[in-house]
């Protein structure tokens, strides 16, 4: 079965050669083993090719063996299909049948049935990153007691120890010393450790965001019940950054063709995956690193030729077990061009100059892998989204942490420490200081390297760098020297940004897309920094705006016509979560579909749905819109709705609106200060409708109040505004008034309100509540009564209104609700009592010309402007007041409520229209844009057809409305025009005649 | 997110309170007396410092009492958290 594994390896590697996996790519079947990726499955079945690119159609191949592959993405086939996976990263488990993508993806647009959900957990240290040093770090904290996390992205532990298995880590092979840390963590009992999870957001306070793909590698019916994915929220005392460090590729001509790929990922390929990417193999590198793949490759039975760019070679011991291991070693060159389309074929080498150009002429070299090493970026993004400072190390050559955030510690190669035993010292180093800061002290302990050792040694470590940013190529020009492989971006793309005058950083990555793709920038980022260094001088980069992470603080870049400025002249891009990409499904849990929200319905509500209501949201409750009969549309039903409550008797639930109670014995003169118009007096039984103001003197809220005693009110908000008004009683009684006697309490839940509204509402009322005296003398509008109904429920009755009409409502207990509902419909079944909804309710209202806060206000509303002088009191203060005297607010040309009547009286005008004078359009047309701005007078706030007046009708707030009262104006909507007349805003029943009954 | 010291109910999450901007803005004591300038200083303007800020929290799913909180707008450290009443330096510890 694995016969045509043709690439892998006879022996090692930390895959499971018992179990084979098949794998079907693009209809074909492949076989790999259980421990291999994707990736590595294609690599060793010989398979480097992938997808073409994204814009050019160039042959792609594997480059990287992790989070940072810029070329080889997969469609996962499934319930739901998922793009735009890394074949490098996607663990191979049986089952998988993956298509190739050219880079992009494509949205599954059938649902995603998967679960996935959330955890929170609080850490005393949260180590990111299992390398040598997340392990060290997060076994010397748990040694303390600490309770820790630790987060590793991979499938397994081990970071770079998984390409170097037998290397030695405290006197035993790597593979070993990980399994033995791995045992010990595992037996600690406050340490949970996370492996398949992306830490890929860092937040104020410690705050992690961490991704965990629970389910993918897990085998068909194992998967059952298990979310595929959780997001982890985790809250850390202390933090521990172990996140290592990426390799950066090396620009020359045709960099991009598939067998070039990243030197430390053949590393990997062939030590942890035993999948030989090559047989015959050049190694070019700038640094001592790529050293290692022609190790690996020359071990594995490859032939192997390394370019050194260095003239002066590799370090000492370095080049030393080159020279032992027999390794052909050229110095000063470079790959300048690579022969094949599909494949490498062949490698053209040169010697190279200072600037990277060739020196005589090229040789071509026979080969089918190029591996490649232009040094190392370490990963510093979550380091950089909490703002931690950085700092170009021209010894490092690479951007690295400065000093890490407060309450955070850094290790390993994230700090540029490129050697195993500094990384394993340096975690250790970082657990330890982590775990004391978050209170727990490490007991005795026998070895401990400083951290400060370990910095002196870390540039001698990490070898010379040369900072060769692009190598010319045998022909001129940059066309195929690829920068941002995922986004088919070449140094010519960066040339053409820089011509057109970018020189930041952060104009240069919008002006090509460089470092927009899936993989950040993690290829491209730092190479194309170094290629500005190439092309920008020192005036140039003095011109570029402060702030980049890793920027020179100090005006830098030489002086003019001196030598080329450094990378940290520039500057890298804004590091921003997520890391890596994230599902939006993770992200959302399982806050979908019903969850997504909270609905609130009322005691009522199992009657609107049996009649057949067509439901509105208003904040999280489902208010009934209206109940069509058969037959009915929207216009038809609420016409019939109107017509009742104006005719005869309707009934609504109005159990939403929000219900506060206010006591103490200074509940009065709370009020007063509060609502424009005054409480302290209104007598114990009757009601007053209020407003509600902001210091600048705009409406905030709206309602009746009703006294209930001496020292208790209860007061009525909007539906929409109930939590908002609590509050704003509270933080007055708490920080300006805390010596006024007054407590607040939300009774919104605790009533059920049902309204009977229309001229024959007194009948219906008086059948339901026989003790009461209904009468027009015997119980006066804005009065309530406390009585007890037909049916032996305690009820509270208020004769207010909301529609002009003579209506009631009836407040009960709110487990009552239902059925002194069913019983007023009883109550009013022989005159064809009528439920209506919020949509009959905004009719009715808005012939009244009743507003709406946040419908027909917005904010820079005020009393006045809505015609209510009348509620603003003269006699006391209150908060609002004094802006009223403010120039502002007595401008003649404030915007006032006022209705528009269409010409065309079945128009229904959308609301936000706008209101123009009639001269104000010139030659304007409504297609396109006008060729000047044309004045706005205001806008349409609410429009309906009304039953009663037979016409369509608006509300709007226009410029100086009420002078304008007769005037003809006209009302601009989605390029049409239509002549509206303004008129006064009370359309219906202005003298009030019909409240009494 | 962050982990606010409510000084009635201890450490809760970010998520439990509500923002009420600048602390120690005090509704003036008799706002007729004021200017329009002096009114609208008292309605429109606050303080935006680089550095401590000491705010208004409320902690709307807790204990729903208002506090105060000094905040390093750079950091979102908090380094002080005291009651409505109180006034900053009686309590604030460190910074
Ligand atoms: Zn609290």
């Amino acid at each position: 079965m694995a016969a045509d594994q043709t690439r892998r390896i006879d022996a090692g590697g930390a895959i499971d050669r018992s179990t084979p996996v098949e794998l079907v790519v693009d209809g074909t079947t492949l076989t790999g083993f259980a421990g291999d990726t994707v990736a590595s499955a294609l690599v060793a079945n010989g398979r480097l090719r992938v997808g073409d690119s994204i814009y050019r159609g160039r042959p792609r191949g594997i480059l990287s063996a992790g989070v940072e592959e810029p070329n080889a993405f997969v469609l996962v086939h499934g319930d739901h299909d998922e793009s735009m996976l890394p074949a490098t990263t996607l663990e191979l488990v049986p089952g998988l049948d993956v298509r190739l993508l050219d880079g992009i993806g494509v949205l599954d647009q059938k649902p995603d049935p998967a679960e996935y959900d959330k955890m929170h957990v609080h850490a005393d240290v949260a180590v990111v990153g299992a390398g040598p040093a997340g392990l060290a770090a997060a076994r010397a904290a748990a040694a303390t007691g600490a309770r820790v996390v630790l987060l590793e992205q991979d499938f397994r532990l081990g970071g770079s120890l998984l390409a170097s298995p037998a290397e030695v880590v405290e006197g035993v092979p790597a593979a070993q010393w990980v399994e033995q840390v791995r045992a010990e963590l595992e037996a600690a009992p406050e340490v949970r450790v996370l492996i398949r999870t992306t830490a890929f957001g860092s937040y104020d306070n410690n705050h992690l965001i961490a991704v965990e793909k629970r389910a993918e590698h897990l085998d068909g019916t194992a998967r059952d019940g298990i979310p595929r994915q959780r997001i982890w929220h985790v809250t850390a005392a202390q933090v521990v950054l172990a996140t290592g460090a990426f390799e950066r590729p090396i620009v020359f001509a045709d960099n991009d063709v598939p067998g070039v790929m990243l030197a430390s990922s053949v590393t990997t390929y062939v030590r942890r995956y035993a999948a030989l990417p090559g047989r015959e193999a050049v190694v070019v590198t700038t640094n001592d690193s790529g050293y290692a793949a022609a190790h690996a490759l020359l071990e594995a039975g490859a032939s192997v030729q390394v370019l050194d760019a260095r003239d002066e070679g590799a370090s000492p011991v370095v080049a030393s077990a080159a020279q032992a291991a027999g390794l052909r070693v050229r110095t000063g060159c470079a790959v300048v061009g690579i022969d094949g389309d599909a494949s490498v074929e062949g490698a053209w080498v040169a010697r190279i100059d200072a600037e990277g150009a060739l020196v005589g002429d090229a040789e071509r070299v026979v080969c089918d892998l190029v591996a490649v090493s232009g040094g190392w970026t370490p990963n510093v993004s979550l380091h950089s989204q909490r703002q931690g400072a950085l700092h170009w190390d021209d010894d490092l050559a690479g951007f690295v942490p400065t000093a890490a955030v407060r309450n955070q510690h850094l290790a390993g190669a994230v700090r540029g420490t490129y050697w195993t035993d500094g990384c394993r010292a340096e975690g250790d180093a970082a657990g330890v200081a982590a775990a004391s800061a978050a209170g727990f002290s490490a007991a005795s302990r026998s070895t401990v390297i400083g951290a400060d050792a370990v910095a002196e040694e870390r540039v001698a470590r990490a070898g010379r760098t040369r900072q060769l940013w692009v190598v010319e190529g045998r022909e001129g020009g940059y066309a195929t020297h690829f920068v941002d492989l995922q986004r088919d971006n070449t140094a010519a793309d960066v040339l053409r940004a820089t011509g057109a005058g970018m020189r930041s950083v952060e104009h240069v990555k919008r002006y090509t897309s460089i470092s927009t793709g899936v993989d950040q920038g993690r290829i491209g980022a730092v190479n194309t920094i170094g290629l500005l260094t190439r092309v920008l001088s020192g005036d140039d980069t003095r011109a570029i705006p402060p702030g980049q992470p890793g920027q020179d603080e100090t005006a830098s870049g030489p002086a003019a016509g001196a030598a080329r400025p450094t990378p940290g002249a520039i500057g890298n891009t804004t590091f921003r979560a997520p890391f890596t990409p994230v599902a939006f499904a993770a992200l959302a849990g399982r806050s979908r579909g019903d969850l997504f929200d909270a609905a609130r319905t009322t005691s009522i509500h199992p009657w609107h749905e049996a009649h057949g209501a067509l439901f509105e949201d208003v904040g999280q409750w489902k208010r009934p819109w209206y109940y069509p009969r058969p037959g009915e549309d929207i216009d038809a039903a609420v016409a019939r709705e109107c017509r009742a409550a104006r005719e005869g008797v309707a009934f609504m639930d109005a159990t939403t609106l929000g219900k506060i109670e206010i006591r103490g014995a200074d509940a009065g003169e709370f009020l007063n200060r509060l609502y424009t118009n005054a409480f302290k007096k209104l007598a114990v039984g009757k009601a007053r409708y209020g407003v509600m103001c902001k210091p600048d003197g705009m409406v905030f809220d709206d309602g009746v109040v009703l006294r209930l005693a001496e020292d208790r009110y209860f007061a009525t908000t909007t539906t929409g505004g109930a939590a908002r008004v609590l509050e704003w009683l509270e933080e007055w009684s708490q920080t300006e008034w805390p010596d006024l006697d007054v407590v607040c309490t939300s009774v919104t839940e605790q009533w059920s309100t049902i309204a009977v509204v229309g001229p024959r509402s007194r009948e219906v009322i008086a059948r339901m509540a026989p003790d009461l005296d209904v009468t027009r003398e015997g119980f006066g509008f804005m009065e309530f009564r406390e009585t007890v109904l037909a049916s032996g429920i305690p009820a509270r009755i208020c004769r207010i209104t909301f529609s002009g009409e003579l209506a009631f409502e009836i407040n009960v207990p709110t487990w009552y609700g239902l059925q002194v509902w069913e019983d007023v419909a009883e109550a009013g079944a022989d005159f064809d009592i009528t439920p209506y909804g919020t949509e009959t309710m905004h009719v009715l209202r808005a012939e009244k010309a009743y507003p709406i806060v946040g419908q027909d206000t917005d904010g820079t509303v005020t009393p006045q402007d809505l015609g209510m002088s009348w509620i603003v009191s003269t006699t006391k203060d209150f908060v609002g007041n004094r802006s009223y005297s403010r120039s502002s607010h007595r401008a003649a040309d404030r915007k006032q409520l006022v209705s528009v009547l269409p010409l065309d009286r079945s128009l229904r005008l959308p609301e936000g229209a706008q209101l123009v004078e009639p001269g104000a359009l010139g030659d304007y047309t409504g297609e396109g844009l006008p060729s000047r701005p044309i004045p706005m007078l205001g806008h349409v706030t609410s429009s309906y057809h009304s039953q009663a007046l037979g016409r369509s009708f608006g509300l709007a707030l226009v410029k100086a409305g009420r002078d304008r009262i007769g005037q003809t104006l006209i009302a601009s909507f989605e390029g049409r025009f239509a002549e509206v007349e303004v008129a006064d805003a009370v359309l219906y029943d202005k003298e009030g005649a019909r409240r009494d009954g | 997110m962050l982990i606010i010291d409510c000084p009635n109910c201890g450490p809760r999450p970010e998520t439990e309170y509500g923002y009420g901007g600048q602390a120690h803005v005090a509704y003036p004591e008799d706002p007729h007396a004021l200017t329009d300038e002096e009114w609208a200083q008292y309605l429109f303007y606050r303080d935006n410092p680089k550095g401590d800020y000491a705010e208004r929290w409320v902690h709307s799913a807790g204990c729903r009492k208002w506090f105060n909180a000094v905040r390093d707008t750079r950091t979102y450290e908090i380094s002080a958290v005291y009651r409505t009443g109180e006034t900053r330096s009686e309590t604030q510890k460190g910074a």
